[in-house]
């Protein structure tokens, strides 16, 4: 091992090597977006970094935005597993959907509430065997397999309410509410959960070999079969653990509406939640899981919403703005786009 | 029996046995007004898969769909209150499509993004621009509309063939012409069967990339100028999820996902086949929208595993 010379690091050369390689980074550009958004929210409302204590909770936009973010990012990290194995979950909406209708019949029912937690899971764990049975058993493209349950699952959620002859069925439920909209000394529970989740999900991953298993069928799923990883039992696992990590986030928000509404809640997550898996530098052809990077992508999504709707630019251009940084933020990942910026640029100096 | 045209069999197997079904169960069924009345009900959402056939053959996506029938309608509505003939802002909704489709497929293509990614953002752009131009649906009241809906042609029996399933027949067969008949056509097939090899080939990558989202869009737009003729309206709203009735269509017809094979033909009977359920579903009357959302996903489930067995697993097993 030689030791590097100590005036390498401010010669030019070298700087801009480290620039580049800086540059290069992918939680490089997720980190810059956001703290994008930010200064532009810094400067548009004032007092947008403050965060003060109101009635023993920390509150304040940066608190907000962590706290909305939670759903989409528990999402997004089962989301980051599956697109790591090359495929893709459209169900995430639909069970979140059969999670809440689960949740408020099961209450209704007179269950106690900590069976109803495990049920809710249950019902995660229900949605990813089906998915992986269709993805790992039968072969069938994932964007078409998980199709399926997305078209049915809020129909089944709705007939799971009219099971005892309600619509949008409300309930109260202290243990359930008090993991989405309490708080635990000053932070909102929700965040704890979503770190809790975080973490225990990089353990599965990092700390067994599990991660790497699954970035090898994303990455070629014959040589990983072929090379005694059981592809077919490692996509499985993925379906899994996506079916669980939506059912809690379908926890998290059924708890906090208090009401089952399977045709609306969590409309659209599938869509927030693919776009975290990309702005954390996810790959949809597979072979790479980002967990961390992942859940900056979430945040990157949520701060967009909340700046949008603070800085009282009419809601109608929501989806306009949240279009164009999207944009913006894939073409500054991108190579070729960098290039020709970077080209553009030297052609005007000159 | 020809390996390329099993899965169509397949598919026009499944329609034939879903319409007899349907005939055991009503009176009146087999008709032909039944048929061209689902030709007319489906000729938007079959019109844009048309176009997502190409765009899926060569191993892409294309979620736009959707948000531009809607943004299409609300142009259109809107270039009608001003007084444009509903031909003229047509025309110039295919222009956008087309030109929108192609720079779909330049940032696809030139920044190395995945194109599930690039139209998700296409699709964001287009329900906000409907969002941003009016919230209210906005009626189309030029006397072509009139003329347009009532124009048809008689089929043998009762039934009659509408303009708008005129108009999807005749961009049907230009796209069986430009898949199958043009350079440009087996382009798309290359790309689609093995990306480097093409390359490798002498295909023209951008340009064949650029004309595919470009073709995707303008069969989109055209979608859209059939719906909002139709509905005679436009409504911020309209199109939402029909991306996934298209690719759930394109799938159906048996074009497979991941590429190279698939034919434009069957992506019409995939049409029918979910035209036929929704038929299905009103002739009965008495089930709720429940059992609609159940019934579509376990027909979607049970043709996938049907055509799987009958195109048999082991081809497209070994697909990468």
């Amino acid at each position: 091992m030689t030791v590097e010379p100590i005036h390498a690091a401010t010669s030019g050369p070298s700087f801009r090597a480290r620039l580049g390689a800086t540059l290069a980074h992918r939680t490089v550009w997720p980190v810059l977006a956001l703290a994008l958004i930010l200064i532009v929210d810094g400067f548009v409302s004032p007092g947008f970094f403050t965060i003060r204590i109101v009635e023993g909770r920390l509150f304040g936009s940066l608190i907000d935005i962590l706290y909305r973010a939670m759903p989409t990012a528990m999402v997004a990290l089962g989301m980051a597993v599956v697109i790591g194995t090359k495929g893709i979950d459209l169900s995430v909406g639909s069970t979140i959907a059969i999670t809440g209708a689960v949740i408020a019949w099961r209450i209704h029912a007179g269950d106690s509430h900590l069976l109803i937690l495990f049920l809710a899971l249950g019902v995660g764990v229900l949605c990813g065997l089906w998915n992986g049975f269709l993805v790992a058993v039968l072969d069938i493209q994932p964007i078409i397999a998980t199709l399926i349950l997305m078209t049915s699952g809020r129909g089944i959620g709705l007939m799971i309410n009219l099971v005892y002859g309600g619509t949008n069925p409300s309930f109260l439920s202290p243990l359930l509410q008090s993991l989405s909209v309490g708080h635990v000394g000053l932070v909102p529970t929700r965040i704890i959960v979503g770190a809790v989740l975080f973490f225990l999900l990089w353990l599965l991953l990092r700390r067994t070999a599990l991660g790497l298993f699954l970035e090898a069928v994303g990455d070629n799923a014959r040589a990983a079969d072929l090379s005694g990883v059981g592809a077919r039992f490692v996509r499985y696992a993925a379906y899994l653990i996506s079916g669980v990590y939506a059912a809690a986030a379908g926890v998290v928000l059924t708890a906090d509406t208090h009401t089952s509404d399977p045709v609306s809640e969590g409309l659209y997550i599938e869509l927030d939640a693919i776009l975290a898996v990309v702005i954390g530098g996810g790959s949809l052809s597979g072979g790479r899981i980002y967990l961390g990077a992942t859940m900056l992508g979430a945040l990157v999504i949520q701060a967009l919403t909340t700046s949008i709707l603070t800085s009282g630019v009419p809601p109608e251009y929501n989806l306009v703005v949240k279009a164009f940084v999207v944009i913006v933020v894939l073409l500054l990942q991108s190579k070729n786009a960098r290039g020709l910026v970077v080209r553009l640029a030297r052609a005007r100096a000159r | 029996m020809n390996e390329t045209y099993r899965p169509l069999a397949a598919t026009v197997a499944v329609f034939t046995a879903l319409f007899l079904t349907g005939g055991a169960l009503y009176n009146n069924f087999l008709s032909t007004l039944v048929l061209g009345d689902i030709l007319a009900d489906n000729a938007f959402v079959i019109i844009a898969a048309i176009g997502t056939t190409f765009v899926i053959i060569s191993g892409g996506i294309d979620l736009s769909i959707g948000s531009m029938i809607g943004f299409v309608g609300v142009v259109m509505a809107n270039l009608d209150t001003v007084g444009w003939h509903p031909l003229a802002s047509a025309a110039l909704m295919l222009a956008f499509g087309l030109g929108f489709g192609a720079l779909q497929g330049l940032v696809i293509d030139f920044c190395e993004i995945q194109p599930f990614i690039v139209t998700l953002a296409g699709l964001f752009l287009l329900r906000g621009a409907c969002f941003m131009i009016n919230l209210d649906s906005v009626p189309i009241r030029h006397p072509f509309v009139l003329v347009f809906s009532g124009a048809s042609i008689p089929l043998p029996g009762d039934g009659f063939l509408a303009s708008s399933a005129i108009v999807m027949l005749v961009s049907l067969v230009a796209a069986v012409v430009i898949a199958h008949f043009t350079r440009f056509g087996s382009y798309v097939y290359a790309i689609g069967g093995d990306r480097v090899s093409a390359a490798l080939m002498g295909v023209p990558m951008r340009r064949t990339i650029v004309g595919i989202y470009a073709l995707g869009g303008f069969y989109s737009a055209l979608g859209g100028v059939i719906y909002a003729l139709y509905t005679s309206s436009g409504y911020p709203l309209a199109g939402t999820g029909t991306e996934l009735s298209a690719i759930a269509s394109v799938v159906l017809g048996g074009t497979v996902l991941t590429g190279g094979v698939g034919l434009v033909a069957g992506t019409l009977v995939g049409g029918m086949i979910l035209g036929l359920i929704a038929t299905l579903i009103n002739f009965n009357g008495s089930l709720n929208g429940a059992w609609i959302m159940i019934s579509s996903g376990a027909l979607l489930f049970v043709f996938i595993v049907l055509q799987r067995s009958l195109i048999g697993a082991s081809r497209l097993r070994s697909a990468p």
